[in-house]
């Protein structure tokens, strides 16, 4: 029962990686780059929720729509004005940019909400009865969390999929040159996947932040780092590899924690990732494309 | 093999930004900013007395503590209470005035050294910090090295003050804490199946820890669950409590700070769990985290020596000017910090001291007749120190209800 225990708290936290993972490997898949700064992205959102909720004293669903509508306007301009003047530049060039608008996004947060740790209190009020006569216990925002989730994953299965913005996406995942070519408007695309990414990040802030209370400017970097692991566990670019890499990293994370040790949690972590991309370098559900030279 | 450059080069950011990221959290999220010092508030002349200003030289008296971060309510606690103190004394207009200089060290080893130096390029000749114990345990080495007398309000560690004669503390021992907290609990709530939840890499929470797990074997309790946490992975405590809850632990201890205290009440709630949660002096400060609910620390025990409703005239007072000043009640930290400033006073009185003696001259005559005084403070009646530097006083529990303590 405590294994059971284990594995949903595991589950849920790999929810959580998941719905931050689908970001980063949206916009990977169509930029070709590594949005660093996506994790602190997830990190406004919550900061904005919890203003939503405890000063403007809005409800929580409200809140929430408000953090996705200020996370969405905040991705499309940091993909405008830091990302879109290096898209003939290098991979290398992108990747330093993306860092230093993630210490930006937290020292702007310092600035504004400052450095005390904030306590979140959930935006879920749901409360599951105790389960097998007491034995099981599991916390609302648990199951919300998956719920969540795999309503986020079959959306954006079936947005790439069968609407003509997704297929304009797939396009520019495939060749941007040739998707142009085609009367695909490449920008407005990246921009399209950088906005849904960020109303996704606002979406995993909030549920973040009720399933671990504290609330500071770094709130977003390890698990941000975490999802970024899960996404290339999954196969970057994958949409159900994310989901899949999210799931399994947090119930790794959680069984580490459970039976082996919490302060090599982290580093079993990390070492699983690295032994999957020694055995399977694309991820377990990448395409491994070769290059041709 | 474009793809396999690209991973390597983005599993090399993701080192580097987690070894920063570790950097930056380390003291539950603070980025530099910080590190600056204050600018020197010298001491208003007068307080609130008005008038009396400090004829001719004060006494320079230093301070250092986590004025921001996630450990900030200790040391604004703490400087705050010793600026009141500071301002009573200069308002009785006596041969002792001081003049206060509180630093920030963002509960930082590294930090609150330089702010000891700063400090002592200012000419301090006597320390009021550090308010954590592990910038404490450095701070208090190199203030052994330069024989500058040093009382911390609130460093309970035995290894702040172990082999250092002119270090000196205001609160308990963790030996003390740890040893108290058990004994109470076998008195108080007898039979209990006990849950241990503590954090492994900090010296504090560890040292309460190794007492009371001793003490406990001592007294036959019952540990059914022990579980640890690191710096790292204080955001999340899912697993502890429901391996504590599994176990069916009925009282949980919490040697531990307040923060990832109010993050395990939080996640135990979501769960249904409620045994009682009994804390140490991190617990207190847990009432002021912003956008707590604390209807969730309701019935929380914890040992404390400081009760903002005690009926006393001084603590009334001291309450009361806390208020108006801040706008809090105070916490157990301000009453630490108010009595060490007290403590040095009254040590100097002994000593005969003036502010023209060199720190180190000053520092010889405190320790020479820290051991023969008694002070009376806010945190205990009749406080008196053996040569250790370690403070011989009453522990007292709490719990908490509707938001205040009261004494069970």
């Amino acid at each position: 029962m405590e294994f059971l225990s284990n594995l949903i708290i595991g589950v849920s936290l790999g929810s959580i990686y998941a719905i931050i993972a689908l970001g980063y490997t949206m916009v990977y898949g169509i930029a070709k780059m590594l949005n660093f700064a996506h994790g602190d992205v997830i990190m406004v959102g919550g900061y904005i929720a919890y203003c939503g909720i405890s000063y403007l004293g809005l409800p929580a669903l409200v809140s929430i729509l408000l953090a996705m509508l200020v996370c969405t306007v905040l991705g499309v301009v940091i993909e405008g004005l830091a990302y879109r003047p290096l898209r003939e530049a290098g991979s290398l060039a992108v990747l330093i940019t993306a860092i230093g608008v993630s210490y930006f996004l937290q020292n702007a947060a310092q600035l504004i909400w400052g450095a005390a740790p904030k306590n979140f209190s959930s935006v879920v009020n749901l409360t599951i009865p105790p389960l097998f006569g007491g034995a099981l216990n599991v916390s609302g925002v648990a199951a919300v969390t998956v719920t969540v989730c795999i309503v986020v994953m079959a959306g954006l299965t079936w947005f790439t999929s069968q609407t003509k913005m997704g297929k304009a996406m797939r396009a520019c995942s495939e060749d941007k040159a040739a998707a142009q070519l085609m009367g695909i408007n490449v920008n407005r695309t990246i921009s399209m996947t950088f906005a849904i990414g960020s109303a996704l990040a606002a979406v995993a802030g909030v549920l973040l932040c009720s399933y671990t209370p504290t609330l500071t400017p770094t709130t977003g970097s390890m698990p941000g780092i975490k999802a970024f692991t899960a996404a290339v566990f999954g196969g970057i670019g994958s949409i159900p590899g994310a989901f899949l890499g999210g799931i399994l990293l947090g119930v790794i994370e959680t069984m580490a924690k459970a039976y082996i040790s919490t302060n090599l949690a982290n580093s079993i972590v990390f070492a699983v990732l690295i032994i999957v991309l020694l055995v399977r370098p694309a991820g377990l559900l990448g395409k491994y494309v070769p290059e041709k030279v | 093999m474009k793809l396999s450059r690209i991973l390597s080069l983005a599993l090399a950011g993701t080192l580097s930004l987690s070894l920063l990221a570790g950097c930056g959290g380390g003291n539950g999220g603070d980025q530099p900013a910080n590190n600056g010092n204050n600018t020197p508030s010298t001491s208003a002349p007068g307080g609130e007395g008005g008038g009396n200003a400090p004829t001719g030289a004060a006494f320079k008296l230093g301070g250092i503590g986590p004025l921001t971060g996630g450990n900030a309510i200790y040391g604004n606690a703490a400087m705050n209470g010793a600026k009141i103190a500071v301002d009573e004394i200069n308002a009785l207009g006596g041969d002792i005035q001081f003049d206060f200089n509180p630093q920030d060290d963002v509960s930082d080893a590294e930090t609150s050294v330089n702010a000891y130096n700063s400090l002592k390029d200012w000419g301090m000749q006597a320390l009021v910090g550090t308010v954590t114990t592990g910038p404490c345990i450095s701070v208090s080495a190199e203030a052994f090295n330069d024989r500058i007398f040093a009382l911390t309000p609130s460093a309970s560690s035995t290894d702040v003050i172990n082999g250092k004669d002119n270090m000196f503390q205001v609160c308990f021992t963790d030996p003390n804490q740890g040893t108290g907290a058990a004994d109470y609990i076998s008195e108080n709530l007898p039979g209990s199946k006990i849950a241990v939840i503590y954090q492994n890499d900090n010296a504090y929470s560890q040292g309460i820890r190794d007492t009371f797990v001793a003490e406990a074997a001592a007294k036959n309790l019952e540990i059914v669950s022990e579980t640890t946490f690191t710096e790292d992975t204080q955001n999340d405590f899912s697993v502890q409590i429901a391996d504590a809850q599994s176990k069916g632990a009925d009282v949980v201890f919490l040697p531990i700070y307040y923060t990832p205290a109010s993050v395990i009440l939080t996640q135990a709630k979501a769960i249904n769990y409620a045994p009682t949660f009994f804390g140490v002096d991190g617990m207190d400060g847990i009432l002021t985290v912003k956008g707590f609910d604390t209807s969730l620390a309701e019935g929380v025990m914890l040992l404390t020596p400081f009760s903002a409703d005690a009926e006393d005239e001084r603590t009334q007072n001291f309450v009361s000017t806390y208020n108006s000043r801040h706008g809090e009640t105070p916490n157990q930290f301000a009453a630490d910090g108010y009595d060490a400033v007290y403590v040095i006073y009254e040590a100097l009185k002994a000593a005969n001291c003036t502010p023209d003696m060199s720190p180190q001259d000053i520092c010889e005559a405190l320790v020479g007749v820290m051991p023969t005084i008694s002070v009376d403070g806010l945190t205990g009646a009749g406080m008196t120190w053996d040569a250790s530097g370690a403070v011989s006083k009453a522990p007292m529990a709490v719990v908490i209800k509707d938001g205040v303590y009261v004494t069970p």
